[in-house]
């Protein structure tokens, strides 16, 4: 699990000041836009089919972190969607169950309750999610919070004010707060790639996010469109295996948002084989943030194993 | 876990390969009268896909004869509009039947279902479509007062892009007024036999268009033929030569596109990845049998282990298989003859003291076939690094400042494209004013469109494909001698 | 006892609908003979304005469009209007008081315009675009870019062949537009707007008024929004105030009056709808 502060390996000087972290980020090898658009789409044609479609499914359900993240979200809501997340299909009791339960910090103590030793964890959004406008003091309750209601896992977001400014010192020192504050629960952090607008201001903030010692990096809140795009996921899985190799520790990736049908799963799957290889291939290292989509895998889980088209009437609503 | 891909085959059924085929002549599939029947293959497993005929000098009398007869009783008398109407017609029509195209393309020269399906048939079909909408705007393209056709066109094209040469040829000389004989290569018939069937489902009047299949003589009979107007080539660069010579003299006008041993030039500021992705795309794109296939890496020597580690990391990913399977990145190699040439090639680099790499590759037991492969500390003077080998073979190179990059890039007989990776604007503009290459790719590489004038300097060749400019070769001024 | 047709009903086309006018008017369209053909929506100053909007949102997304886009939907519309030749043969027949005879060639020829216009979209930027060889190291290039939202008085007289002439090289060239159809013979126009929906235009690219002339064409020719006029088919005694309309927010403005449309039509009316962009980059390492 977490460590802690700042990873081993440290970048000497690189956080000293907010302008050396900025030569460091801007001294990133850029993306170019159209070649990072084309990459992905040429993955994207790759066909999944029979054993490998099956093995896929089956992966991407296990690595759901079903979510529910709504102003009328209740108890009653939380408890159905943990009792999806622990038998997805009731039909099929070998269906694998998702990683984890994503929910707001209120309802933390509820999704524990509900989901007991099924060993799906229990993931909370925190620091004034979705837009992450609020001071340090009341992010770190918020965080702290959580925490202490069971939260196994912490999705953070970034102030993307501070960091479309130009502040980067700050929005660093601010996840090492949370990191601290969220022990011993690991940490995403969200960077919200589509108000970041380019692959540069992803490529940085990713970076950003793992030299302040974020567990997973995560692409979006979901509340805001675009959300995780395959181009964006590109760059943020090369600045995995860029920082793996640069300072031997290993972060977790998360798109999430938007992602509806399996067959964009799949592709997500693809992207993280051809990108950075098995080595990320689990649930401890990458998620899927959805809720749809968990229906559409069952749905493509029950025509792999019968050969017909199914339906929505043999899919549980929650 | 490994993620292992399950094959997924893209259907044969949806082609009807025929046992044999004879010439397309006069708008009529005909007889050879005097040649020797051959057999095409498809290289991925060796299997006989069909008997092909060989045109003979009087088939290819007869073939000029056809087209002639067109030229002067039909289709220049046509209005442009109604000529570009039956171009719309067959561009429509291979969009119809792309699929079938797509699959017998892959089957016939090799080449992954991917790039056939996602590249070579779509922009044939773009290529019809664009110069359909040129016939009856001649008078707009820069071409002088009263462009007029030449005539009669002989049309010889290489087995890379067997189709997509096809309308690279036929597309722009039926548009400008001519009719054209075309001989495809000999170990890739068959989507031009397919093409003929097109002609005759659109209607075109008979003649037009005629295919005539063969090897080396067909070739020479068409180009030496007397009442041929323009000789149109892709091909090897000796073989170029020997055209020009022929045609030396006569009326005969010509274009040429011949080889190519292009720099891929990354600064070290470059987009690493795209970088990566790009020089792998140069060179692996269609098994490296591309004519611009960036074949020389250059590389900033102060980025050099940054990229070739890359590099080597994404060569680790590339699927080398069935080219009917919609996962492979890498099919067969076309003949026996091209891959004992590459292999030969990569002796001697390996002989000139050059280190050799590939990443693991099973290689299927039928079949040609060869791994993506690197050379590294290649010099400008190692015979990698100057000749042409027409395979997934990287030569590595380094330099360490953009005039060097430029000279080391130019110093080579041929001149046909260069890549370049940089984010500096001005750099790239300044690199692309001095590299003597008819292309230049900046950020991106092996990219084609109709509207884009195609062609080399130098040994490379003369005339352009695509563009306004692609008209050119097929016109003539009233002013012109 | 003889079969009782179905009679068609003309509406607007705005947005890619068909809608009638939000005034609820229509007027009696009648042939050369005075004849009743049918009732045809009398469209109003919201009509324009609402057309104007949809204009505009459709904008981005078709001058985004690659070229060779452009020219497979223009190419569409060509297709589905020859699969409609008959229909378009006997509405512009009855429309303009010619023969069956006579009226084939005129389809015929709107049909083959739209071809042409098809044929330029991924041309007209390589004949009136060049790089530009300045004295200094700098890359220049001039390349076109369409102006936005034109609207286009038809021709009062030319019912297809005219309309089509004055309609397809706005959209070749990545514009959007709103048409007010020939107030006398505004049938053909409706129809043509059918061939747009179902031919893969998207809605709001095109956007066809039918109703009074005079009535219409000041609301369009003082509209802010629309960036250029077509005063092809404005009325004599209409046509400078119009061009004076226009000179507020300085349209481009073509003015009034029809030429052969059976001759070549140059480039004249696909220039007119583009800009030109000029940028410059140094050149240096």
């Amino acid at each position: 699990m977490s460590t802690g502060t700042l990873p081993e390996v440290s970048r000497d000087g690189v956080t000293r000041d907010n302008a050396s972290l900025r030569t460091f980020l801007h001294g990133l090898p850029g993306v170019d836009q159209v070649g990072a658009e084309a990459r992905a789409a040429m993955l994207s044609t790759r066909s999944i089919k029979t054993t490998s479609k099956q093995w896929a499914i089956d992966m991407i359900i296990s690595m759901i972190d079903l979510t529910t993240l709504e102003g009328a979200d209740t108890p009653g809501k939380v408890r159905n969607l943990c009792a999806k997340a622990r038998r997805p299909d009731p039909g099929d009791p070998a269906t694998p169950h998702v990683a984890a339960v994503c929910v707001y910090g209120d309802l933390v103590t509820t999704a524990r309750e509900a989901l007991g030793d099924s060993g799906v964890r229990v993931a909370a959004v925190a620091t004034a999610f979705p837009s992450g406008r609020a001071s340090l003091t009341v992010k770190l309750a918020d965080t702290k919070e959580a925490v202490a209601a069971g939260a196994d896992e912490i999705d953070m977001v970034i102030d993307r004010g501070a960091f479309l400014s130009g502040r980067y010192l700050q929005v660093f020192e601010e996840i090492v707060a949370v990191k601290n504050a969220s022990a011993p629960a690991h940490l995403k952090v969200i960077l919200e790639t589509g108000e970041l607008a380019t692959y540069d201001n992803v490529r940085r903030a990713a970076w950003l996010a793992m030299l302040a010692g974020g567990d997973f990096i995560k692409t979006s809140t979901g509340k805001i469109s675009p959300a995780a795009t395959l181009p964006v996921l590109l760059v943020m899985l090369e600045a995995v295996r860029d920082f793996r190799d640069s300072t031997g520790r290993q972060v977790g990736v998360k798109p999430a948002g938007g992602i509806r049908t399996s067959k964009d799963a799949i592709r997500h799957l693809v992207m993280v084989n051809e990108t950075v290889g098995e080595d990320w291939l689990s649930p401890d290292w990458f998620r899927f943030g959805a809720s749809t989509l968990l229906n559409d895998l069952l749905l493509q889980r029950q025509k792999l194993a019968t050969g017909q088209y199914s339906g929505p009437d043999y899919i549980t609503l929650d | 876990m490994p993620f292992d891909y399950a094959p997924a085959p893209e259907s044969r059924s949806v082609v009807d390969i025929k046992a044999s085929y004879g010439l397309f002549i006069g708008g009529e599939f005909t007889d050879a009268t005097d040649g020797t029947p051959f057999k095409t293959i498809s290289p991925s497993s060796e299997e006989v896909l069909a008997e092909v005929s060989e045109a003979g000098p009087s088939d290819v009398d007869r073939a000029v004869k056809a087209a002639r007869q067109a030229f002067t009783g039909v289709w220049s008398r046509l209005g442009p509009a109604e000529r570009g109407k039956y171009l719309y017609r067959i561009a429509r029509i291979v969009q119809e039947r792309a699929r079938e195209l797509a699959v017998l393309e892959s089957l016939d020269n090799g080449k992954p279902i991917r790039e056939s399906r996602d590249v070579d048939v779509p922009t044939a079909a773009a290529h019809f479509f664009y110069y359909a909408g040129w016939a009856d705007k001649l008078d707009y393209a820069g071409l002088g007062s009263a462009p007029r056709p030449l005539g009669v066109a002989g049309q010889i094209i290489p087995w890379n892009f067997p189709l997509l040469m096809l309308a690279w040829k036929i597309a722009p000389a039926l548009a400008t007024g001519n009719t054209v004989v075309l001989k495809p290569a000999e170990t890739t018939p068959l989507t031009a036999l397919l093409f003929a069937e097109i002609c005759q489902q659109a209607d075109l009047p008979p003649g037009v268009v005629n295919i005539i299949t063969g090897a080396g003589d067909t070739g020479q009979a068409l180009v030496e033929h007397p009442d041929v107007d323009k000789i149109a080539f892709t091909g090897s660069t000796e073989v170029g030569k020997a055209i020009a010579r022929t045609i030396a003299g006569t009326r005969k006008k010509v274009t040429l596109e011949l080889g190519g041993k292009a720099a891929n030039i990354v600064f070290d500021d470059a987009p690493i990845d795209q970088a990566v992705e790009g020089i792998v795309n140069g060179i692996f794109f269609n098994q490296g049998h591309v004519c611009c296939a960036g074949s020389r890496l250059l590389v900033q020597e102060s980025v050099y282990d940054e990229v070739l580690d890359s590099l080597r990391r994404r060569l680790r990913t590339l699927r080398l298989g069935d080219p009917l399977d919609k996962n492979t990145d890498i099919g067969a190699i076309n003949s026996a003859a091209q891959l004992a040439r590459i292999r030969e090639l990569s002796d001697i680099g390996e002989a000139e003291g050059a280190q050799r790499w590939s990443p693991p590759c099973e290689l299927p037991e039928h079949g040609f076939w060869f791994p993506p492969t690197l050379f590294t500390g290649v010099s400008q003077s190692s015979r990698i690094a100057q000749e042409e080998i027409f395979g997934p073979v990287l030569s590595v190179l380094t330099f360490r400042t953009p005039d060097e990059a430029v000279a080391k890039a130019n110093n080579t007989p041929y001149g046909l494209s260069a890549g370049v990776w940089t984010e500096k604007g001005s750099l790239i503009l300044w690199m692309a004013s001095r590299l003597r290459a008819g292309v230049v790719w900046a950020n991106t590489f092996n990219r084609f469109d109709p509207t884009s004038p195609f062609g080399g300097y130098k040994e490379s060749g003369f005339g352009r494909e695509g563009g306004r400019q692609g008209l050119a070769g097929y016109v003539k001024d009233r002013r012109d001698v | 006892m003889s079969r009782v047709g179905v009679r068609k009903t003309y509406k607007l086309y705005v947005g890619g609908a068909f809608p009638r006018s939000e005034s609820g008017r229509s007027y009696a369209v009648v042939d050369r003979d005075g004849d009743f053909l049918a009732n045809a929506a009398l469209g109003s100053r919201k009509d324009a304005r609402d057309a104007v909007v949809a204009a505009r949102k459709a904008f981005p997304g078709w001058s985004g469009a690659t070229a060779y886009n452009r020219g497979q939907v223009l190419y569409r519309v060509a297709e589905v209007m020859e699969g409609r030749r008959n229909q378009f043969i006997a509405e512009v027949a009855a429309a303009e008081g010619i023969t069956r005879r006579a009226a084939p060639s005129r389809v015929d020829a709107a049909i083959d315009r739209w071809v042409w216009y098809a044929g330029w979209t991924d041309k007209i930027a390589q004949v009136i675009g060049n790089a530009n060889p300045v004295a200094g190291p700098y890359f220049n290039l001039s390349v076109p870019e369409p102006t936005g939202v034109v609207a286009v008085l038809a021709p009062q007289l030319s019912s297809l062949l005219g309309l089509v002439s004055v309609l397809a090289p706005v959209i070749a060239g990545g514009s959007t537009c709103v048409v007010v159809a020939s107030e006398e013979r505004p049938l053909p126009a409706v129809t043509l707007g059918e061939v747009l929906a179902t031919s893969d235009v998207p809605g709001g690219v095109v956007n066809i008024l039918t109703g009074r002339t005079a009535e219409i064409a000041p609301w369009l020719a003082a509209h802010r929004d629309v960036n250029a006029i077509d005063l092809c088919g404005a009325a004599a005694d209409q046509a400078v105030d119009l061009e004076r309309a226009a000179a507020d927010n300085v349209k481009r403005v073509l003015r009034a009056g029809e030429p052969d449309w059976a001759a070549d039509p140059g480039l004249q009316r696909l220039s007119a709808w583009l800009e030109t962009k000029t940028v410059w980059h140094p050149m240096g390492v």
